[in-house]
C-alpha cells in the first residue's frame, strides 16, 4: 500500500538556509567573485566568436573605456547619465513602485529640452534658455511620472505595465515631433540643434566639457542620499514601500506620497533627458534614452538603493559597455556585443545575491542508515 | 516493534539559522488514538508537525511510520504515507471551488471530470456528516466551511493519520464540539489524530494522551486520564503558575467612545458592519467577541479613522466633557486633535509596525511628523525606544535591530509600549496575545489592566472566550457584522456567548451562508 | 472590399507574433512567473531559427525547404527554451527578483539577436543580404487548393502553417489550463505556491516547465516574424516592441489564451491602421502608431477597477517561493 521505495530514495543533496547575518566583507567578496566569474565567461564567449586571446580582449576593453582622454570622458559622461537616472528611480523603487518608465521619462525630458533649444535657443540669452531647459525637462518627466502614479493610487493600476507602455507613447511623440523638426528635410533626423550658436548647450565648467553635468549629477546623488535617509519624506517613502497598511495606520496620506514621489522620480529622469540632450548629444531621436532607463533599474536594484553604491555600479557597467564597443570595432564585431556582455555580467551579479542571502551546505552523507 | 504504533519520531532536530525550533524531540502516536501536542506558542509544535507533513525536512533524527523508517521530503511523500495535515492558516486557493481544492495535486485521469469528482466528494461528505457544497468557491465560504474543506481534502486523499494545527482557534464553542464529535467518529474508524493546541481544556476534553513540548524540547507524554490542568501547565511552562487574571472593578460608567448605528461596506459592496451601536466607558475593558471575520477588524478601524463609514457616526467624549464627531475624520486628523487614541492592530508587522525597520524608526511612526522641520528627528524616538525596552524588558540586541528579528512577544511589547507611551484615553487592541507565550500574555493582560485603572477606555478584540470572560468587564458580541448582544463578562456563560456569536439580530440560529 | 481583405490579411500578419508571445507569457504567468524577458527571448528565438536555416542553406548545395524548416523550428524552440530556463534558474532556484532578471534578459536577448543578426548579415555580404529563400518559402507555403477559393481562400487559407499553429497552440493552452489536472495544478502554483506545495505539487518543477515551454512558444513568435513576415531575412531591431505588446496583451486577455486570439487581432489591426486610414499626414501617422499603447493603458486602467476575483492576475505573480522562508 505504501509507496516506501520511492519515498526512501529521495534525499536532498543540499540544504539551503537563510543567513542570519553576513559581514560586509563577505558579501562584497561574493559580488567580486561573481564579477570575476562573469568576466571569465565573457572572455570565453568573446574567444569563441573572435578566436582572440582573452587578455588581449580585456586590454582592448580597458583601452576602449579609458585608454584615451576622450574615451575616458565618454565613459564618465555615460556613467553620469546612467547614474542620474538610477538616482531618479531610487525613491520610486524604495516605495516599491515599479517605475519601468524611466526610458519614457528621459525621452520626454529630452524632447522638452530639444523643443526649448529649437524654439528659444537662438533668440534668448543662454542662461535663460538653460533655466527654461531644466524647468521644461523636469516638468515633462514629472508629467510622465505622475500619470501612472495617479492611477496607481486611485485604482491600484499596475504601474509596471503602465510605465512600460508610456515609454512607447513617448517614442511616438518624439517621432511625431521629428517630422516637424527634421533637418535636413526628409532625413527623418533632427541633426545637431543650434550647432552655430550653441543656444541651450550646457557650457564648459572648469574647462571641462561635462563639468556642469558632473556637478548636477553629483549634487543629485548626494541630495538623494540625504533626502532618503534623513528627511521626513524619505521616511514616509520607506514606510509606504514596506507596508501601505502601516502607512495608512499612522496617518500617512499614501496617495499623496505616491504622487509626490513619482513627481520627484519622473522629474529627475526628465532632468536626465536635459543632461543628455543639452549636455552631450545636442539632438533628439527615439534612441536618446537608449535603453539606459532599463539598465538604470538594474543599477538601482543592485545598489540596494544606496546612491553612493550606484556610482560604483554604473561606472562598472559603463566601463564594460564602452570597452565592449571598442573591442567590437577592433575585432570587427558589431556594437551589440556590448549588450551581450552586459547581460552576462548582470546575470552573474543578480545570481550572486542568492549566495549573500542564503547559505548552501552539502547534506552530510551520514544518512546511510536511513537508506538501508 | 509494536504494530499499534502509527508514527514514531526519534531525536528529531530542526534549526532555522541560529534558532533551534526542535531539539532532539521524541514522539509516539498509536493507531486509533487522539494525541494532543501541547505547548506554548513558540514551543515548536507546528515545526515538528510540518516535518511529518513534508513542509520542512529535519536536520537530523529518524521518522518511523507503521514500523518503517521513512524520509519525508515533500507533502507528496507524506500523502503517500497516509499523513494529512490541516494547517492553522488554511492552505486553500480562493479562486477555486471546494472540489478543485480537494483534488489539487492528485494523480488521476488527466482530463478533469469535475462531475464525477463532485459526486465522489459528496459521497465522502455524506459519510461523515459534513455540511459542504463541493462547487462553492472558497472565497464565498465562512471560516468553519473552509476548515471542513481542509478536513475533507485530507480524507479524500485516504489519510490514516490526521494532524490538526490549532483547529478550534477560529470556531465557536458549538462548532468546536461538533468538530470534536467528528474527530471521535474518525477515531472509531481507526484513524490516528494529532491535535496541536495550547488550550488545556481542549486537551482534557478530546485527547487520549498528551505530549508536551517546551522551548523546542520534548518534556514528556502522559495519559489524559492521569493528567490535570495543573500538571499540564507545569509541564508546559516549566514552573507553577497562577492562571488567574487580575481583574479590578471598573470605574463608574462615563461614555468615552460612542458608536452610533454605523454601517460599513467592503470593496465588493458587501456590508461588513450593520447598524452597530455601543458606548465604551472610561476605566473599563470592553471585550469584542465574534467568530473570525464578523466585523471586529472593521469596527476598530472605523473608530481609528481607517475605515470608510457608509452611515452612522462615532463620537468621542473627552474627559473634559467635550464631544467630537470623529467618524468623518481621517486617522491623521484624529491624531492632530490629541484625542490620544491608541490602536494595537491584529496585523502587528503588517500594520502596526514595519518589520524591516529598527526599533527607533518604528517608535517614530507615531511622532515623525511633529514639528515643521523638513528633516526627521530621531533623537527623541530613540530615547523612547530605549525606555520601552527597559520598562517592558524587551529582549533585543539593541534599539537598532529590525523588529522582524524579534520574537512575537517582544514585537507585541514594542507595539503596545509605543501605543501606551502617550497615555491614551482610548486604547484599542486586537488579539493582543495571539502567538505569545504565557508569561508575555500575562504581562500584556497586566498592562491592559493598568491602562484601565488609569482611566483609559480599553477595547479588546479577542478570540479565546475564556480569556475575554476573565479579562473584560463587558463584552460586545458581533455576528456577521451585526451586534447581537452586550453582556456582563462576569456573569455570562461561554455557551451563551457562543450562541450570540452565531445568532442573527432578529433572533433564531443563523446558518452561515 | 479588396482593401478590407488586404487589411485583415495584413492585420493577421502583424498579430501572429504577438499571439505567440502572449500565449507563452500566459502559461508562464500562470505559474507565478512574470517573465519580462519575453521580448528578448522572442529576438533570440527569431535569430536562432534564421541562423539554423542560413547555415543549412549555405552548407547544402540544393537545400530542401522542409529540412530547413525543421532545423530552424527546432533551433528556435531550443534557444528560446534556454532563455526561459535561464530566467527560471535565476528567479526560482536563486530567488532573484523577477523584474530585474526579466529586464536583463530582454537587454541580453535583443543584443543577442542584433549581434548575430548583424554578424551573419556581414557573412552574407551586407545589411539585408541574408536570404534563406528556400526555408522561408516553406514557411510561407499555404494550403494548395483552399487558398485559391476567392475571398474565403484569401481570408482563411492564405497563410503559412505558423499562423494556424499559433491559434492551435492558444486553444490547446487554454484547454490545458481549464480542463486538465496539470492545468489546475499549474494555476494553483501561480495563485498560492505554498498551498500547491502542501497539496503535493512540485512547485519548482511546474514553474520550470511552464516558464520554459512558455518561452519556447514565445520564441516561435520571433521565428514567425523572421520567416513568414520578413521572408527570411534580418533587420536590426526590426522586431521592434512586439514583445512588450505581447506582455500587454496578456492583461488585455485577462490571462485567457482564447481572448488573446481576439486581442492579438485587435493589436495587429491597430498596428497597421495608419496605412489604411485615408487622409493622414506623416505626422498624424505617427500619432496613429501610438494607438496600441494608448489602448493598452486604457484597458489597464479599466480592468484595474474591476472587482471579479477570477479576472485578476495570478496572486503570487512576481514573487519567488522558498518553502522554508520564515
Amino acid at each position: 500500500m505504501l509507496n516506501d521505495h520511492e519515498v526512501l530514495a529521495k534525499e536532498p543533496f543540499f540544504r539551503i538556509t537563510k543567513r542570519a547575518h553576513i559581514s560586509n566583507f563577505k558579501s562584497w567578496g561574493i559580488r567580486l567573485i561573481a564579477v570575476v566569474l562573469s568576466l571569465i565567461v565573457c572572455a570565453f564567449v568573446i574567444m569563441a566568436i573572435t578566436g582572440e586571446n582573452p587578455f588581449n580582449v580585456y586590454l582592448g576593453i580597458i583601452d576602449g573605456a579609458i585608454g584615451k582622454k576622450r574615451r575616458l570622458w565618454v565613459t564618465i559622461r555615460e556613467t553620469l547619465t546612467l547614474l542620474i537616472i538610477a538616482v531618479g528611480l531610487t525613491p520610486a523603487f524604495k516605495m516599491r513602485f515599479w517605475n519601468i518608465g524611466a526610458e519614457g521619462q528621459v525621452l520626454m525630458g529630452g524632447l522638452a529640452t530639444a523643443a526649448v533649444m529649437i524654439y528659444l535657443g537662438p533668440t534668448l540669452p543662454n542662461g535663460i534658455v538653460l533655466l527654461l531647459v531644466f524647468m521644461a525637462s523636469i516638468l515633462a518627466g514629472l508629467l510622465w511620472g505622475i500619470m501612472p502614479a495617479y492611477f496607481k493610487s486611485k485604482y491600484n493600476t499596475n504601474e509596471t505595465l503602465f510605465t512600460l507602455m508610456l515609454n512607447y507613447v513617448a517614442m511616438q511623440i518624439v517621432t511625431f515631433c521629428i517630422v516637424f523638426w527634421e533637418k535636413p528635410s526628409g532625413s527623418n533626423t533632427v541633426g545637431i540643434i543650434n550647432g552655430a550658436n550653441e543656444g541651450g548647450w550646457l557650457p564648459k565648467l572648469f574647462g571641462l566639457d561635462y563639468g556642469w553635468s558632473l556637478v548636477i549629477v553629483l549634487l543629485m546623488t548626494v541630495g538623494m542620499y540625504v533626502y532618503m535617509k534623513f528627511s521626513k519624506h524619505g521616511y514616509e517613502i520607506a514606510v509606504v514601500g514596506e507596508s501601505q497598511n502601516t502607512a495608512r495606520y499612522v496617518g500617512i496620506d499614501v496617495k499623496k506620497v505616491i504622487m509626490r514621489t513619482m513627481m520627484i522620480s519622473g522629474g529627475i529622469c526628465g532632468l536626465a533627458g536635459a543632461i543628455i540632450v543639452s549636455g552631450a548629444s545636442h539632438t533628439i531621436s527615439t534612441s536618446t534614452a537608449g535603453g539606459r532607463g532599463f539598465t538604470a533599474i538594474i543599477v538601482a536594484w543592485m545598489s540596494k538603493f544606496n546612491p553612493f553604491v550606484m556610482i560604483l555600479v554604473s561606472a562598472f557597467l559603463v566601463f564594460m559597455q564602452q570597452g565592449a564597443i571598442q573591442i567590437a570595432s577592433q575585432f570587427g564585431l558589431n556594437e551589440n556585443a556590448s549588450d551581450i556582455i552586459t547581460g552576462i555580467i548582470l546575470f552573474f551579479l543578480i545570481g550572486s545575491e542568492f549566495f549573500i542571502t542564503y547559505k548552501v551546505e552539502r547534506t552530510r552523507a551520514k544518512k546511510e542508515a536511513t537508506a538501508k | 516493534m509494536d504494530s499499534e504504533v502509527a508514527i514514531r519520531l526519534q531525536n528529531v532536530t530542526k534549526r532555522f539559522g541560529d534558532i533551534i525550533a526542535n531539539d532532539n524531540v521524541n514522539l509516539l502516536v498509536k493507531k486509533g488514538e487522539i494525541l494532543s501536542i501541547l505547548g506554548e506558542n513558540g514551543s515548536g509544535k507546528t515545526t515538528l508537525m510540518n516535518m511529518l507533513s513534508g513542509i520542512y525536512f529535519p536536520d537530523h533524527g529518524d521518522i518511523t511510520v507503521h514500523g518503517k523508517k521513512v524520509t519525508i521530503r515533500s507533502p507528496k511523500d507524506a500523502f503517500a504515507l497516509g499523513i494529512g495535515m490541516i494547517h492553522q492558516h488554511f492552505k486553500l486557493i480562493d479562486v477555486l471551488t471546494a472540489a478543485e481544492n480537494i483534488i489539487l495535486g492528485l494523480p488521476g485521469h488527466e482530463r478533469l471530470d469535475m462531475k464525477s469528482i463532485v459526486a465522489e466528494v459528496n459521497e465522502l461528505v455524506a459519510k461523515y456528516g459534513f455540511d459542504l457544497d463541493p462547487e462553492q468557491k472558497i472565497y464565498d465560504m465562512s471560516v468553519s466551511q473552509k476548515q471542513t474543506v481542509e478536513i475533507v481534502k485530507v480524507l479524500y486523499r485516504g489519510a490514516e493519520i490526521l494532524i490538526l494545527d490549532e483547529p478550534t482557534a477560529v470556531l465557536t464553542p458549538q462548532e468546536t464540539s461538533k468538530l470534536f464529535d467528528v474527530l471521535r467518529n474518525m477515531r472509531k474508524a481507526g484513524k490516528s489524530i494529532i491535535i496541536i493546541t495550547h488550550k488545556l481544556n481542549e486537551v482534557m476534553a478530546i485527547s487520549d494522551r498528551v505530549t508536551v513540548l517546551r522551548k523546542g524540547q520534548y518534556i514528556g507524554s502522559i495519559e489524559t486520564r492521569d493528567a490535570s490542568v495543573e500538571v499540564l501547565t507545569e509541564m508546559m511552562v516549566g514552573q507553577k503558575i497562577d492562571l488567574e487574571i487580575d481583574r479590578t472593578e471598573p470605574m463608574p460608567f462615563v461614555g468615552r467612545i460612542e458608536v452610533k448605528n454605523i454601517t460599513c461596506r467592503n470593496r465588493d459592496g458587501v456590508a461588513i458592519l450593520k447598524d452597530v451601536s455601543f458606548t465604551s466607558s472610561a476605566g473599563e475593558i470592553l471585550g469584542i467577541a465574534g467568530i473570525a471575520g464578523s466585523g471586529q477588524k472593521e469596527l476598530l478601524e472605523a473608530v481609528a479613522g481607517l475605515q470608510e463609514i457608509e452611515s452612522g457616526e462615532i463620537l468621542y467624549h473627552s474627559p473634559e466633557g467635550e464631544t467630537v464627531t470623529i467618524s468623518d475624520m481621517k486617522a491623521a486628523e484624529i491624531r492632530d486633535l490629541k484625542i490620544s487614541l491608541a490602536f494595537v492592530p491584529e496585523d502587528r508587522l503588517g500594520m502596526g509596525l514595519v518589520g524591516s525597520m529598527d526599533l527607533t524608526d518604528n517608535i517614530m511612526l507615531r511622532s515623525y511628523n511633529e514639528g515643521k522641520h523638513f528633516f526627521a528627528n530621531r533623537k527623541n524616538p530613540r530615547k523612547l525606544a530605549t525606555r520601552i525596552v527597559e520598562k517592558l524588558s524587551v529582549v533585543t540586541p539593541s534599539v537598532d535591530t529590525p523588529v522582524r528579528k524579534l520574537s512575537g512577544g517582544n514585537v507585541q511589547k514594542i507595539l503596545l509600549g509605543r501605543e501606551i507611551a502617550s497615555s491614551p484615553n482610548v486604547l484599542m487592541v486586537a488579539y493582543p496575545v495571539r502567538g505569545l507565550d504565557i508569561n508575555s500574555s500575562y504581562m500584556i493582560y497586566n498592562l491592559l489592566g493598568d491602562q484601565k485603572q488609569k482611566g483609559a477606555s480599553v477595547i479588546c478584540v479577542g478570540e479565546d472566550l475564556d480569556v475575554l470572560m476573565a479579562l473584560c468587564d463587558r463584552i460586545v458580541v458581533l455576528s456577521g457584522g451585526e451586534l447581537t448582544g452586550i453582556v456582563d463578562a462576569r456573569t455570562i456563560s461561554k455557551e451563551d456567548i457562543g450562541l450570540l456569536m452565531t445568532s442573527s439580530k432578529k433572533g433564531g440560529a443563523q446558518h452561515a451562508e | 472590399m479588396t482593401i478590407l481583405l488586404t487589411f485583415i490579411q495584413k492585420a493577421i500578419g502583424q498579430s501572429i507574433s504577438i499571439l505567440f508571445g502572449a500565449t507563452g507569457e500566459i502559461i508562464t504567468e500562470k505559474s507565478g512567473n512574470l517573465n519580462l524577458g519575453i521580448p528578448g527571448i522572442m529576438y533570440m528565438g527569431g535569430i536562432a531559427g534564421l541562423m539554423a536555416a542560413f547555415f543549412y542553406e549555405r552548407a547544402v548545395e540544393t537545400p530542401i525547404g522542409f529540412i530547413g524548416l525543421l532545423l530552424s523550428f527546432a533551433a528556435t524552440l531550443i534557444v528560446s527554451a534556454l532563455g526561459g530556463l535561464l530566467f527560471c534558474f535565476l528567479t526560482v532556484t536563486l530567488h532573484a527578483n523577477q523584474n530585474v532578471v526579466g529586464l536583463s534578459l530582454t537587454t541580453f536577448g535583443i543584443g543577442f539577436g542584433n549581434f548575430f543578426g548583424g554578424s551573419i548579415s556581414k557573412l552574407a555580404g551586407g545589411v539585408g543580404q541574408i536570404s534563406v529563400a528556400t526555408t522561408a518559402s516553406a514557411y510561407r507555403a499555404n494550403i494548395p487548393v483552399l487558398s485559391k477559393i476567392p475571398v474565403i481562400g484569401e481570408l482563411f487559407f492564405s497563410y503559412g502553417f505558423l499562423t494556424y499553429l499559433s491559434i492551435i497552440v492558444a486553444l490547446i493552452i487554454g484547454r490545458f489550463l481549464m480542463h486538465t489536472r496539470k492545468g489546475l495544478n499549474l494555476r494553483s502554483v501561480g495563485e498560492d505556491p505554498a498551498t500547491a506545495d502542501a497539496a503535493g505539487i512540485n512547485v519548482t518543477r511546474y514553474k520550470y516547465i511552464a516558464t520554459t515551454v512558455g518561452a519556447a512558444i514565445a520564441g516561435l513568435g520571433g521565428l514567425y516574424f523572421v520567416m513568414e513576415y520578413l521572408g527570411g531575412t534580418w533587420t536590426n531591431n526590426g522586431f521592434g516592441d512586439r514583445g512588450w505588446l505581447a506582455i500587454a496583451l496578456v492583461i488585455l486577455a485577462l490571462w485567457k489564451p482564447l481572448n488573446a486570439i481576439w486581442g492579438s487581432l485587435l493589436f495587429g489591426s491597430l498596428f497597421i491602421l495608419y496605412i489604411y486610414t485615408p487622409g493622414l499626414t506623416r505626422a498624424t501617422q505617427e500619432l496613429f502608431k501610438m494607438l496600441p499603447y494608448v489602448i493598452t493603458i486604457v484597458v489597464l486602467v479599466i480592468t484595474s477597477k474591476r472587482e471579479k476575483l477570477e479576472n485578476q492576475p495570478p496572486s503570487s505573480l512576481g514573487e519567488s517561493y522558498y518553502r522554508e522562508d520564515r
